[in-house]
């Protein structure tokens, strides 16, 4: 069993955890990632550690209620537990002294993006970060990423912050303004990843982005995290999860990604259901508020 | 019969002997357990396990032991079901075989002990594995206490990876009075035999009581440790303290076919298919979490022809697949399958395309198989595995419609930890190299065996490696020397 030390909401359905996990935590270089079990019924699912601190022994991790495993875990406390913890996972992220890099982050991907980033500029790197989210609540990590950052923009869809636009609409304004990049790391939903790897493409700057596809073991054995780069089946466990955007065939990982998507539906369903029939009181109520009802 | 004038207790003279037939395993009728993941195999009562081994020829020079990868007494333990003493049999298999119950279940005794023996030549040979099975399962009902260990060196050894040659290993060396730590990356103990083999071939609750007596025996057990990542070889023998290391990580990644369609969904590696099947329990979805297409009323088909092929669509018949093929690119006498699992699957209703080789996965539009396009093949000269090398028939192309493909052509070698172990020797397929004798690899206090050494091979060999590096790590313990 695997502690939580600590948990709070960062914004509305994204909670970062704090697990005592003190092998991992020893072990964890920037890049990787975790897969965790919450009980004897449960699906094994990857997670990108946010940070580590080997003293303590404890990794953080930041999760958005998608799924019914999300929505569990999002309902879980400082003091629970959760039944498997196994990492760190994939390999760690190039860090290099590149000169100008910039980072994009989407959603919870800010979360994934930031110790790489924090990585990057104690290399020495000059850090231009891009944050953004569909609103405002969903703008995450700002703080810890402007402290990492040489400078730091913020884009919201509906513009209630920062700038109204997407993420890839202000690294096209950075790059037709002559910034010169040796590396735009991208991590957050697929189509924004898509929609970097597009706009460097052309432009020639390489890029690495953080896939995210269906996996199950984690260690290279079972397959299932197969994905399509530079034509040839790779594999996110263990050869991944960063890869060149410009190789990255995205239109197939959100196809499969999509390949569970009734059972994963039917499984959400049912977890809600059953959740409002049980009675709630008290710091449970508050937290199923946050975490469970969307 | 008179125990002076017979060493034997077997009352038949050898003519008799030969005229009893081989016992038939009870098992479960073919229409039944299609319905269920219930165990197929039923096991012998003690009048058949007696029966069968009657007609034991008790052979001067016992050809079966020699062709056991472990080297089971198989003639003393069969002996001693004709005398009725089964747990004295189950401790004589024991001595050589710390998992009986297991590879009594799933060993291709038709390879080893079965295919050697004197029976065979003719008549059906001696049921060894059905027996040995029979005692293993015994002995766990009489709940017999492990024979105890010899007394602690103060030397520890650290074993990586919970399948057949890990526990072999850590079987052996217990015994030996060393303190044997097994470390298992994913969350159950027991490697291939939990996420790969069916609980219709072989049932969790066997497993875990062979762990448990492995526990009582004195084996850690630590779940959820990648020993490559979570700790690197190097700092096990550091901070860790540990006196020796065997690497038994199994096999590693599938390969797939490389043709175009591969990525649609429905397409599966069997490896997948079988750990959301096995290890998930995909199939008691949504009491387990862990999904899996639907497959009632769907077209499946296996691509390859081991005893894996064979575990995933006969999973996939289970779960309510209605047409379920096995399409193989040689002849069924090449297929590498044991016997008992092809005649099961032709039983349940598996139709087996042999001859046939996918050349494209179609898509339906919308990113899911829709049909495999196949050639027919046809046999040509031996190649280097010594069976004839299927050639493709000019213009054969034809469509099998499917919305479930496996593919079940083998695996990779598992590159975790000789990335992260200098001093490790692999060879150009990236496997451990170790020596075939000791099981020692090029770096000192480091061996390794298994489907890490060797490549995709079965539970037996794996046994038989763990074997041969027990005794070498214990003369390496005990002599300090490399």
């Amino acid at each position: 069993m695997f502690k939580i030390r600590g948990a709070e909401f960062i914004a509305p359905g994204i909670k970062r955890f704090a697990i005592e996990a003190p092998r991992i935590a020893r072990k964890h270089e920037a890049g990787q990632f975790l897969i965790l079990r919450l009980d004897e019924h449960g699906e094994r699912i990857p997670l990108t550690i946010e940070s580590a601190d080997p003293a303590g022994g404890v990794v953080t991790i930041v999760v958005q209620s998608v799924g019914k495993t999300t929505y569990q875990l999002n309902a879980l406390k400082a003091g629970d537990a959760i039944l498997d913890v196994v990492g760190p996972l994939g390999k760690p992220s190039v860090i290099e002294k590149f000169g100008t890099v910039v980072i994009v982050g989407g959603g919870v991907g800010t979360a994934l993006a930031y110790p790489t980033t924090a990585a990057l500029k104690r290399a020495g790197n000059r850090v231009l970060s891009i944050v953004g989210g569909r609103n405002r609540d969903l703008v995450i990590l700002e703080k810890e990423m402007r402290a990492v950052s040489d400078e730091l923009y913020v884009t919201t869809d509906d513009g209630s912050y920062g700038e109204k636009g997407l993420v890839t609409d202000k690294l096209r304004q950075l790059l037709d303004a002559g910034e010169t990049t040796r590396l735009v790391l991208a991590v957050g939903p697929i189509p924004m990843m898509k929609a970097v790897a597009d706009l460097t493409r052309d432009r020639g700057i390489h890029t690495v982005v953080s896939l995210n596809p269906i996996m199950i073991d984690g260690t290279g054995m079972c397959g299932g995290c197969r994905v399509l780069v530079g034509g040839k089946s790779q594999f996110a466990c263990v050869d991944g999860p960063e890869f060149d955007a410009r190789e990255v065939d995205f239109n197939v990982l959100m196809q499969r990604n999509r390949m569970y998507r009734e059972t994963e539906q039917r499984s959400l369903e049912e977890y809600k259901k059953r959740i409002e029939s049980e009675e709630l009181k008290g710091q449970d109520a508050s937290c199923l508020a946050q975490g469970v009802k969307p | 019969m008179s125990a002076t004038k017979q060493p034997s207790a077997n009352p038949l003279t050898l003519k008799e002997r030969i005229k009893v037939p081989r016992q038939h395993m009870p098992e479960q009728a073919a229409e039944l357990r299609v319905l269920n993941f219930k165990e197929v195999n039923l096991g012998y009562s003690t009048e058949l396990a007696r029966q069968e081994a009657l007609r034991c020829l008790e052979c001067a020079k016992p050809t079966c032991v020699d062709f056991c990868p472990v080297g089971v007494k198989v003639k003393e333990f069969v002996q001693l079901i004709v005398e009725g003493n089964y747990l004295g049999a189950a401790a004589k298999i024991r001595e050589d075989n710390v998992l009986p119950a297991i590879t009594g279940r799933v060993c291709p005794q038709e390879d080893h002990c079965e295919g050697s023996c004197l029976l065979h030549k003719k008549v059906d040979s001696l049921g060894i594995g059905y027996l040995e099975r029979f005692v293993a399962d015994y002995e766990q009902r009489m709940s017999v206490p492990p024979a105890p260990n010899a007394a602690q060196t103060g030397k520890k050894v650290a074993i990586v990876g919970s399948g057949p040659a890990g526990l072999s290993v850590a079987g052996d060396l217990v015994q030996k009075g060393h303190e044997v730590h097994v470390f298992e990356a994913l969350h159950e103990i027991g490697g291939v035999l939990v996420y790969g083999i069916p609980e219709f071939r072989l049932p969790k609750q066997v497993i875990r009581e062979q762990i448990e007596t492995m526990r009582q025996m004195g084996v850690e057990f630590e779940t959820d440790v990648v020993v490559g990542k979570t700790v690197t070889i190097d700092e096990l023998f550091g901070e860790e303290g540990y006196d020796a290391v065997f690497i038994a990580t199994g096999a590693g990644l599938p390969v797939f076919l490389n043709i175009p369609g591969e990525h649609l969904n429905g397409v599966y590696s069997a490896n997948e298919f079988l750990t959301r099947i096995n290890l998930m329990h995909a199939y008691e979805f949504p009491k387990y979490d862990e999904p899996m297409v639907d497959l009632r009323g769907k077209h499946i088909a296996v691509i390859g022809g081991g005893n894996t092929a064979l575990d995933a669509i006969r999973s996939a018949r289970r779960l309510g697949g209605e047409k379920t093929y096995v399409i193989y690119r040689r002849s069924e006498t090449e297929m590498p399958a044991r016997i008992e699992e092809v005649r099961h699957a032709k039983q349940e209703g598996i139709e087996f395309r042999m001859l046939t080789n996918p050349v494209e996965f179609l898509d339906d539009g919308r990113g899911w198989l829709k049909a495999a396009r196949c050639v027919e093949m046809e046999l040509g000269e031996a190649d280097a595995s010594g069976r004839r090398r299927p050639i493709p028939k000019a213009g054969s192309e034809f469509d099998i419609p499917l919305q479930v493909a496996v593919i079940a052509t083998g695996t990779s070698a598992n590159p975790l930890i000789q990335s992260t172990t200098p001093g490790l020797e692999t060879n150009k397929r990236g496997y451990i190299v170790a020596d075939a004798e000791t099981q020692k690899t090029s770096k000192r206090g480091v061996f390794a065996g298994g489907d890490i050494v060797t490549g995709g091979a079965t539970v037996i060999l794996a046994m038989g490696a763990g074997r041969r590096a027990a005794r070498s790590i214990q003369e390496y313990l005990n002599s300090g020397q490399w």
